[in-house]
């Protein structure tokens, strides 16, 4: 069979749209940068003697109505290729970029499913439905949102398994048909094969699951940790607030790829320190739920009785089945009966979501910290002194919501940041398994031959940078749309 | 001012303590110091010559002592040997007489140990590699900062404009980009022979070499550097630091300009240029400062990715190689020296933000 091409049946004419579009852009930012160099200035309102108004355009006006039509015909090239991939019956037509379209149907029904109710009902969503109102944020969100059904799709958008390993396909360039394929298997590897002959878009799709699966829970629980101990030392302050504050620059003084290396090189498992560590960090979730419904409904005796045994119930079936393990005879905590012992996290995946955790909170802590720091000199705080409610029940139901813009926006921020220390884990070989999609490793296969063979690092490099940009986007956009009202 | 100097130092010395002894006890634990004695004696050593070999090499005495002897408060341990008498210690080097041996011998003494991989002594190793770092670090700032304060300046003076959106967009992009992603990209596109632009450059004649630029940086550390070997390092690194900065700089150049006195200046009737060059950049910059110099522990790790990507024997990978090979010495030492970077850099912005900034100066 032959090696399919880029752009397939449709490639005909959108290539050459394209091509004309990227054109005009790049000539009309040419002369608009060297226009407005030379001092001339965009359009103004004058308004006429008749009481008429008239819009007088420069050439700058017409560079950049260029500049936009030529975004818009852009666009309008990539929407033609989704649905070259959607209507042109056979492989061979779509092309590998159509060919790829097609495979992500599941993610892009869903995309439109989101965007056109939440655009529908915008007015009624709060916060998120404000960021419809900027460009910005709705191009941020699409962009996560596109991972996140990929991570859920991936099933079905996956082509092959992550490690389906055909040697024939070693180092095939992008397009390639399989050797012979059976009934049922994808004929082709869209994104060529790396170099033990695996799928290199089926890697970089299960890569989403793994990424987006660690990421965002890694930067949950830094939030708990962070917000557990920056809550009562922003507000207690003394000595309390001394001592944390040293141990989080402490831990920010220490050079994150050090650390890492640290943390992550086998003695250390073997140490048990990654157990250590979890047993210390995942108590930290409990004790914030513990104390924020004991805060909230000390009062109503038979409800704070419900919610707390609920709590500690799953709270310490989920920590004992975390930290011990049975089935691993090196594991510090082996007690825990294997009956109600859930689930194991094997030390790898533990040590690599330990650490990011670590990093990750103290600067949780200091944003708490300083947030608290502003909001207990409120009128409202000073009034639930004066009701009488005591400081946790202060700091967690009034102090805390009250900090929810910031902090959300960070998280969204931090969430990216996780994902470039994954990515960094991964690159150095410290990652989940050597076997593992995750984007990092991925890129640290592909590199040694990178200058021969480019294709099999360059789409999880690029998904990793789409993904951060999307969430730095998105944090963007929530934190101009937050600070207008 | 004396007083607060002086009190940074004290908290940056107590820092600097805690932190080399989390580092000594995450790399003496029993299961490294096993490995360590088996890849220098015997890889089929029992468990119990393993403990005696750890004895025999004063790797044998309690966690803190053993720190305070590498750190040289402690004396250096000595041993005789039950057979033939012969006395070995930390500070007894083979083949001197034990008299004339030192009683201390650690980092306060200078001595920062021996490196079991590379044979050599740790300080001869450190002292060139720190080197060759330091020559990729002062170009990555050289690009770094004033490209970065320029893109928010220019970003920063009028806010809200066309020119302020795409250059916030610009460097929201650059920091989401990682080095591992950008030296990839960078790779394939200026620097591999068979992709990117390099080929049509080649067949048109317009370069010398097969590509536009080396992949790998290893030349830059012998024949010296050039363009041809050093930009995609130099370049890589910069830019993920480079968003950071100037979306600093913007903030705080948008706020300068919505001061009083920036209104003042302009209902006067300065011009605009002048306004920006001589009213308000002086204040806009006081912030970047610290921010600059707080972005030395991110560029560490930036260096690490970039000199492990480009095969440049520097610091970054000399941290690597020691972590890998389990070399205890020699990680110890480069943990000492990015510990301190740290601590120097963070002291610097202190201070050196207190100087700047009169209104705090006052109080």
């Amino acid at each position: 069979m032959e090696p399919l091409t880029w752009s397939g049946a449709f490639g005909a004419f959108l290539n050459p749209l394209m091509l004309a579009a990227l054109v005009v852009f790049v000539l009309g930012f040419l002369s608009n940068f060297v226009m407005t160099l030379a001092g001339l200035r965009a359009g103004e309102m004058v308004v006429n003697a008749d009481h008429t108004l008239t819009l007088q355009k420069t050439p700058i006006d017409y560079a950049l109505m260029s500049m936009k039509y030529a975004v818009l015909l852009f666009l309008a090239c990539c929407v033609g290729y989704i649905v070259a991939g959607l209507v042109l019956p056979s492989i061979e037509q779509r092309g590998i970029i159509a060919g790829m379209a097609a495979r992500f149907v599941p993610v892009w029904i869903a995309l439109v499913a989101v965007f056109a109710l939440s655009i529908t009902f915008k007015r009624r969503l709060g916060l998120y439905g404000k960021l419809f109102d900027s460009l910005i944020g709705m191009v941020g969100f699409g962009l996560v949102m596109f991972w996140v059904f990929t991570a859920v799709f991936a099933g079905m958008v996956a082509t092959h398994g992550p490690i389906d390993v055909i040697s024939q396909m070693r180092n095939e360039v992008p397009g390639s048909p399989l050797p012979s394929p059976g009934d049922g298997v994808y004929a082709y590897y869209l994104l060529g094969g790396d170099n033990l002959g695996r799928d290199v878009f089926s890697r970089m799709v299960m890569g989403a699951r793994d990424v987006l699966s660690i990421a965002p829970l890694a930067t949950l629980f830094a939030f708990m940790v962070g917000v557990t101990l920056g809550l009562p030392a922003g507000y207690f302050g003394g000595k309390l607030d001394t001592i944390i504050t040293f141990i989080a620059n402490l831990v920010l003084a220490f050079p994150v790829i050090l650390l890492f290396y640290l943390l992550v090189t086998p003695e250390i498992v073997l140490a048990g320190v990654p157990q250590y560590m979890s047993m210390v960090l995942f108590i930290f979730p409990i004790i914030f739920l513990v104390i924020l419904f004991n805060s909230r409904f000390h009062t109503q005796p038979p409800k704070r009785a419900l919610l707390l045994s609920i709590v500690l119930a799953i709270g310490s079936i989920s920590y004992f089945s975390l930290i011990s393990d049975r089935s691993d005879p090196d594991a510090p905590f082996r007690f825990w009966p294997e009956a109600v012992d859930l689930f194991d996290i094997p030390g790898n995946l533990l040590i690599v979501f330990v650490s990011v955790v670590f990093v990750n909170s103290p600067t949780v802590f200091r944003i708490v910290r300083g947030i608290v720091l502003d909001i207990k000199t409120r009128d409202y705080v000073a009034a639930a002194q004066t009701r009488g409610e005591g400081p946790w029940y202060i700091m967690l139901w009034e102090i805390l919501p009250n900090a929810r813009g910031p902090l959300i926006v960070d998280f969204c921020l931090r969430i990216g940041y996780t994902t470039i220390l994954l990515g960094t884990l991964g690159f150095f070989g410290l990652g989940v398994s050597p076997e593992s999609p995750d984007w990092g490793s991925t890129i640290n296969e592909g590199r040694r031959l990178l200058t021969i063979y480019p294709h099999p690092a360059l789409p999880p490099a690029l998904a990793l940078m789409s993904l951060v940009l999307g969430l730095n986007l998105l944090a963007d956009g929530l934190r101009e749309e937050s600070l207008k009202d | 001012m004396a007083l607060f100097i002086l009190r940074r130092l004290g908290v940056m010395i107590l820092t600097a303590l805690c932190l080399t002894f989390v580092v000594f006890f995450l790399t003496n634990l029993f299961p490294n110091l096993e490995k360590l004695a088996k890849t220098q004696g015997n890889a089929r050593m029992t468990d119990a010559e393993v403990v005696s070999w750890l004895d025999r090499n004063g790797y044998g005495g309690p966690m803190i002592m053993r720190y305070g002897e590498w750190l040289g408060v402690v004396p250096g341990w000595t041993r005789e040997d039950s057979r033939d008498g012969e006395i070995t210690g930390r500070c007894i080097d083979p083949g001197t007489d034990p008299a004339d041996a030192p009683r201390f011998c650690g980092l306060l003494q200078g001595d920062m140990g021996f490196s079991t991989v590379s044979d050599d002594e740790v300080s001869n190793i450190i002292g060139g590699r720190l080197q060759l770092t330091g020559v990729l670090m002062f170009w990555a700032f050289a690009v770094m900062v004033p490209s970065a304060l320029i893109v928010g300046v220019l970003a920063g003076m009028r806010e809200g404009s066309r020119m302020d959106r795409s250059l916030s967009t610009f460097a929201i992009g650059s920091t989401a980009t990682p080095e591992y992603v950008s030296g990839v990209i960078f790779i394939v596109v200026l620097a591999s022979s068979t992709t990117g632009i390099s080929p049509w450059l080649a067949a048109n004649g317009w370069i010398e070499g097969r590509t536009l630029f080396l992949g790998s940086a290893r030349s830059a550390m012998d024949d010296g550097v050039n363009f041809w070997n050093f930009t995609l390092p130099v370049m890589t690194i910069a830019l993920y630091g480079m968003g950071y900065i100037a979306r600093m700089t913007r903030a705080s150049m948008a706020e300068v300009m919505t001061a009083q006195y920036i209104r003042t200046a302009r209902l006067k009737g300065v011009s605009f240029p002048n306004i920006v060059l001589k009213h308000a950049l002086r204040n806009a910059l006081i912030a970047p400062f610290t921010v600059i110099m707080l972005q030395f522990p991110w560029l560490l790790t930036g260096v690490v990715i970039v000199e492990t990507l480009f095969n440049y024997n520097g610091f970054g990978w000399t941290l690597v190689q020691a972590a890998s090979n389990n070399d205890i010495e020699l990680l110890l030492a480069c943990s000492i020296v990015a510990v301190f970077v740290v601590l120097v850099t963070q002291l610097i912005s202190d201070i050196g933000y207190v100087f700047l900034n009169p209104r705090i100066r006052i109080s």
